[in-house]
């Protein structure tokens, strides 16, 4: 089993609360002070380093006209951790496909990341919660299709080797596929899907990429895995799952006392 | 059921008559209401429900106002509407526009109330207020005259109408999401309606502006608009008599010209 740590790179100075109307969206960036955002920039890409001298893994994500995260390009904080990190493993959780207009630029990106880390990428592809399809202007409607038809286009630019490759979907159109660099993991970097219930965990199952989930609790999540099991069982992968096909991201308190942390 | 092109249109008929093919908007079709029993009292009413709509299925492919007309086109030529009046409501009032764009000749005349469809105003500001970034409260301010009356009661509500109401709201989405309420060819097009057309919209309506109103209707040569008082968005909900004499006296005004032109 591996551990990872993951920041939000949240933005705390904040003016009170009842002052502004949303955290998300629509809060104005006139509050963010980009001299204090550079210094919180360093103080979080410190601390994945030191998440990396104490042997744990690396994990970072990406939302949009928040202060809640104030990293709304992933890949460009992976691409400096690439080159800031030697050994740990760099998950992003990721990549929200279903907003991104051109998949096959994510997959360049996520190959050149690849490839900067000597090999180190988990790439990760979410769906994205619902305050994200305002910031991208991206149609709710038909998002799981649509994020299903960009994470088989990424693999299939990721492996398509002997020159150009052509997709005509129902979401997405590309001629001429044929990307530079290929990544340095073969056939492809490790995949992680997250969904948070058990109708989209079949097929990642069915797949056999990584399982991510998180608040769903004691009660939820034994029907997620059950339901990537059965994927897995169904698509002829064998009987049993390895437990690193599934992922949790528990929330953890801490105090002094039980009493205090709860 | 009428079953055209992998879609289960769910169609409404009511009265006799000359024929009023009846739009709905975004809130979806309730046929038994003051507004429809006005209308059919005088004309046939035909009132599909727009495909994702009501119990209207809706297929993989479809996913535009264009698609929606031309899947009306067949339900014409299916009724035997060779030519027939027009209604449309909102996203109805799309639907009816670029219907008559396509087929011009095969109207009589043409009411759009309180209709999206097109973008007349510059880039850096909403034509339509986004619909879907609001709270329910400020969306029904800026849809009715009076929300306190009008406002929908969800928790009253029986499950299968619940369902039927997220859905619609979903297909919305899925219609009018990118481009934002419009399509940007269709004012590009709107010169081939060549047939009376009346835009309406209530005075209080929040979604629709009368700048909005008056840019459309002025790219349809023969277009009037009108204004109906003391109601929003809605105003065959929150007037439903002044809205049908209104509708009924323009559309009627063309069938008495006809006779009167017949027995001279």
């Amino acid at each position: 089993m591996k551990a990872w740590h993951f920041s939000e790179n949240a933005y705390p100075y904040l003016p009170p609360a009842e002052e502004y109307e949303s955290i998300r969206v629509s809060l104005p960036n006139r509050i963010y002070d980009p001299k204090k955002g550079a210094a919180l920039y360093d103080r979080y890409i410190d601390e994945w380093l030191v998440a990396e001298d104490e042997g744990v893994e690396i994990m970072l994500n990406e939302h949009h006209q928040t202060a809640t995260c104030v990293d709304p390009a992933a890949p460009l904080v992976l691409a400096a951790l690439a080159r800031l990190t030697k050994t740990a493993r760099l998950l992003i959780l990721g990549n929200p496909v279903a907003n991104r207009r051109q998949p096959v630029r994510v997959a360049e990106e996520m190959a050149m990341v690849d490839v900067l880390s000597k090999g180190r990428l988990e790439c990760g592809f979410v769906r994205g919660v619902p305050y994200e399809v305002l910031p991208a202007n991206s149609n709710p409607v038909r998002m799981n299709e649509r994020q299903w038809e960009a994470i088989d286009l990424i693999v299939r630019a990721w492996t398509s080797h002997d020159g150009p490759v052509s997709h005509e979907g129902q979401f997405f159109h590309h001629r001429n596929i044929n990307i530079w660099p290929r990544p340095y993991q073969q056939p492809h970097p490790p995949i992680w899907v997250s969904t948070t219930t058990p109708g989209g965990a079949g097929r990642v199952g069915a797949r056999g990429y990584v399982q991510a989930t998180f608040l769903t609790g004691y009660r939820g999540t034994p029907a997620i895995y059950e339901s990537y099991r059965k994927g897995w069982r169904e698509a002829g992968r064998g009987h049993d799952v390895p437990v690193n096909r599934l992922a949790y991201a528990a929330l953890v308190y801490a105090g002094e006392s039980e009493a205090e942390a709860r | 059921m009428i079953s055209i092109a992998g879609v289960e249109l769910e169609t409404f008929e009511r009265g006799h008559g000359a024929p009023i093919l009846y739009l709905h908007g975004g809130a979806g079709i309730a046929v038994d209401v003051p507004f429809i029993d006005l209308l059919a009292r005088e004309r046939r009413i035909i009132a599909p429900s727009h495909p994702g709509f009501g119990k209207s299925s809706l297929p993989d492919w479809l996913d535009s106002v264009d698609d929606i007309a031309h899947i009306y086109l067949e339900l014409m030529d299916r009724l035997g509407l060779t030519r027939t009046d027009v209604v449309g409501l909102s996203i109805g009032g799309w639907i009816a526009a670029d219907l008559a764009t396509k087929v011009p000749e095969r109207l009589e005349r043409l009411v759009l109330i309180g209709p999206v469809g097109v973008k007349t105003g510059p880039p850096d500001r909403l034509d339509v207020p986004d619909v879907f970034a609001m709270s329910q409260d400020k969306l029904d301010q800026l849809r009715f005259h009076d929300p306190a009356k009008n406002a929908l009661d969800l928790a009253s509500m029986p499950e299968e109408e619940l369902h039927i109401l997220a859905r619609n709201r979903e297909t919305v989405a899925l219609l009018t999401w990118e481009p934002y309420m419009h399509d940007p060819k269709l004012k590009h097009r709107l010169h081939r309606v060549n047939v009376p057309t009346l835009f309406l919209r209530g005075a209080s309506d929040g979604i629709i502006c009368a700048e909005y109103l008056e840019r459309y209707a002025a790219l349809i040569p023969q277009a009037r608009t009108e204004t109906i008082a003391e109601a929003g968005h809605l105003p065959q909900v929150e007037q439903p008599s002044a809205t049908a004499v209104k509708v009924l006296r323009f559309l009627q005004a063309a069938r008495a010209a006809e006779a009167s032109g017949a027995r001279s």
